[in-house]
């Protein structure tokens, strides 16, 4: 018997859709083993009739507790606290950055093994075997643990299905740690530039850090213009974090999922954080001036070349194409 | 304030990595170098000793790995850090995450850093973790994925993107951040710099040096047991078109569109 306890982000009045899917994976997982999923909310005045959604999912029990939001420590503390009172001996998280700093420090807290980037999960003999694609997705190694294993999903691995029903609020108060009081929320969720929508388009025209600077996003509005229809322009963490497009157009790991009729990247070699948030796609276009580029490993069209030389020549060939 | 920048030697992009079927780890053999990630750490940490705001008295670089790691704590210094640490020891090969993570924060512990520095992300482990369990090891503070630090007073103001947008985050000392590679742009270390590396300290730990426990470390220390490698679904490949003529190429993929109604 095997219980799973599932880290929640929660965001104005709202939980993440990624902690959903893994609050789902850790019901139907523990239920093979005879054993329950529970979930844990850190949050300042989180309601409990909105904790209780949870069970919505599969949660039975939820562990909600006073704290600032957005960071990792006092999540790291509940936790800890949790899993110890209850004898329980597994984390789930659904991916993010978040999952990322609290799965690691509560590994490291309880002597747990951890997992990131995890794709699917199995129960073997009552114990959870983590799979995790590793060496740019070319393998997937699986992984064991000795006693107590923290598994941390990569973006969209697992999915939310709702099933009904309400879980049962447990309101916890738990000692802060010291370094937990040497952190402080400043501003959470600060949009920084234009609205952009991509997550309707049709299309989309993708930039990465090979246009250069925040110009080359010219030569890809362009293109965009040219496709007409329900084009949208889109772009990396990279130079989102560089400013040279706005985050609302971002695509991956800490910005969007999106899954397109086609996707067309110009610059963007293809990291692991991209790929989770446009594997979909349905026809995937890539111009890299490197050959080695991992985008090429997914693409269905891959062209080798310069895309200064390309892109202004495409558009003008698609213009054409659309007047004729 | 002294700061502690973590850093790691990583097989060159060029090479290929594969997993060693009879040992079931990475195989680290072919031409490494120091973790590109890396570079933006010192650079922070450079940029943070030569901006004003706070004393830096001291950078030191800190790896853990084998012989050859000398040459990634080499090119940290080249690039500023003052002196550096190397934890080496057989005991500790085939550590995972947490274990390897555990026996860094040993090593820093004895130099009591008020800032410990990092990269995002390893080139070839492809984790993003390891700073947090160092952080719970030191019992401090930490934050990924930064890409403005502002020194104010005791503490550090952190910008970074997080699910929802970018948040801004006030972190009081001694803390573990992790840098993004949209941080800086890291500078080229001049010939002098390169020349003078190997001159410069340079303390190499065993395990025991460290304080490290002996059974929290290496393979059998560790608690995640790996294994089992399989071949993923693979994605059938795509068409590659090498871009020579490109009049050619651009009819090409317009043809290639065209054919699927995708303009």
């Amino acid at each position: 018997m095997a219980d799973i306890l599932v880290y929640a982000l929660h965001y104005e009045g709202a939980f993440n859709k990624n902690s959903l899917g893994a609050i789902t994976e850790a019901t139907k997982l523990a239920g093979e083993t005879g054993g329950k999923a529970h979930a844990v909310v850190v949050g300042e005045g989180i309601s409990d009739e909105l904790a209780a959604t949870l069970g919505d999912y599969g949660a039975t029990k939820v562990f909600k507790a006073e704290g600032p939001e957005g960071l990792a420590q006092p999540v790291i503390d509940t936790m800890a606290s949790v899993m110890t009172e209850n004898g329980i001996d597994y984390a789930l998280f659904g991916g993010g950055l978040l999952g990322f700093e609290v799965g690691a420090g509560l590994a490291a807290r309880l002597q747990a093994g951890v997992t990131m980037e995890v794709t699917g999960v199995l129960v073997e003999d009552g114990k959870l075997v983590a799979e995790r694609p590793i060496l740019g997705d070319s393998a997937i190694s699986q992984s064991r643990y000795k006693t107590k294993g923290i598994i941390i999903g990569r973006l969209n691995a697992f999915e939310a299905k709702a099933s009904g029903g309400s879980a049962e609020v447990v309101n916890v108060t738990v000692e802060p740690s010291a370094q937990a009081a040497q952190a402080s929320i400043v501003s959470r969720g600060e949009q920084r530039g234009a609205d952009v929508d991509i997550e309707g388009a049709g299309t989309l025209v993708a930039g990465g850090r090979g246009l250069g600077n925040a110009e080359g996003f010219d030569l890809l509005q362009d293109l965009a213009k040219a496709f007409g229809g329900s084009t949208a322009v889109a772009a990396t963490r990279a130079v989102v974090d560089a400013g040279w497009y706005p985050y609302a157009g971002q695509i991956g790991q800490t910005g969007k999922t999106v899954a397109p009729k086609l996707y067309l990247a110009a610059g963007i070699s293809g990291a692991i954080q991209h790929k989770v948030g446009m594997q979909s796609s349905e026809n995937i276009v890539a111009i890299n001036k490197d050959a080695n580029a991992p985008i090429f490993e997914f693409s269905d069209l891959g062209i080798v070349g310069d895309l200064n030389k390309i892109v202004p020549k495409l558009t003008e060939a698609i213009a054409a194409k659309r007047g004729s | 304030m002294k700061i502690c920048v973590l850093v790691k030697e990583v097989p060159d992009a060029a090479v290929t990595k594969r997993i060693d079927p009879s040992t079931g780890r990475m195989d680290r053999s072919g031409e490494k170098n120091l973790n590109p990630y890396d570079t933006h750490a010192i650079e922070a940490a450079m940029q943070l000793k030569e901006g004003g705001e706070v004393q830096v008295d001291e950078i030191v670089a800190v790896s853990m790995g084998p012989v050859s790691a000398v040459r990634a704590l080499h090119k940290a210094v080249s690039l500023g850090a003052d002196r550096s640490v190397h934890l080496s020891d057989p005991a500790l090969a085939g550590s995972d995450v947490a274990a390897t993570g555990y026996a860094l924060a040993s090593a820093i512990k004895k130099e009591s850093p008020d800032l410990v520095l990092l990269g995002q992300q390893s080139d070839d482990g492809e984790c993003y973790t390891i700073g947090a369990v160092v952080a719970e090891h030191l019992g401090m503070p930490s934050l990924t994925q930064v890409v403005k630090m502002d020194v104010e007073g005791e503490g550090v103001k952190c910008e970074r993107q997080a699910e929802y947008g970018y948040d801004t985050v006030q972190v009081t000392f001694p803390a573990v951040i992790s840098v993004g590679d949209a941080i800086n742009e890291p500078r080229y270390p001049s010939l002098k710099a390169i020349m003078g590396a190997k001159k410069k300290p340079l303390e190499t730990l065993a395990a025991a040096d460290a304080g490290i426990d002996a059974s929290m470390v290496g393979a059998d220390g560790s608690q995640v047991q790996c294994g089992e490698f399989k071949a993923p679904p693979q994605k059938a490949a795509g068409q590659i078109i090498e871009d020579e003529d490109t009049n050619d190429t651009v009819e090409k993929i317009v043809a290639w569109l065209d054919e699927r109604k995708l303009i």
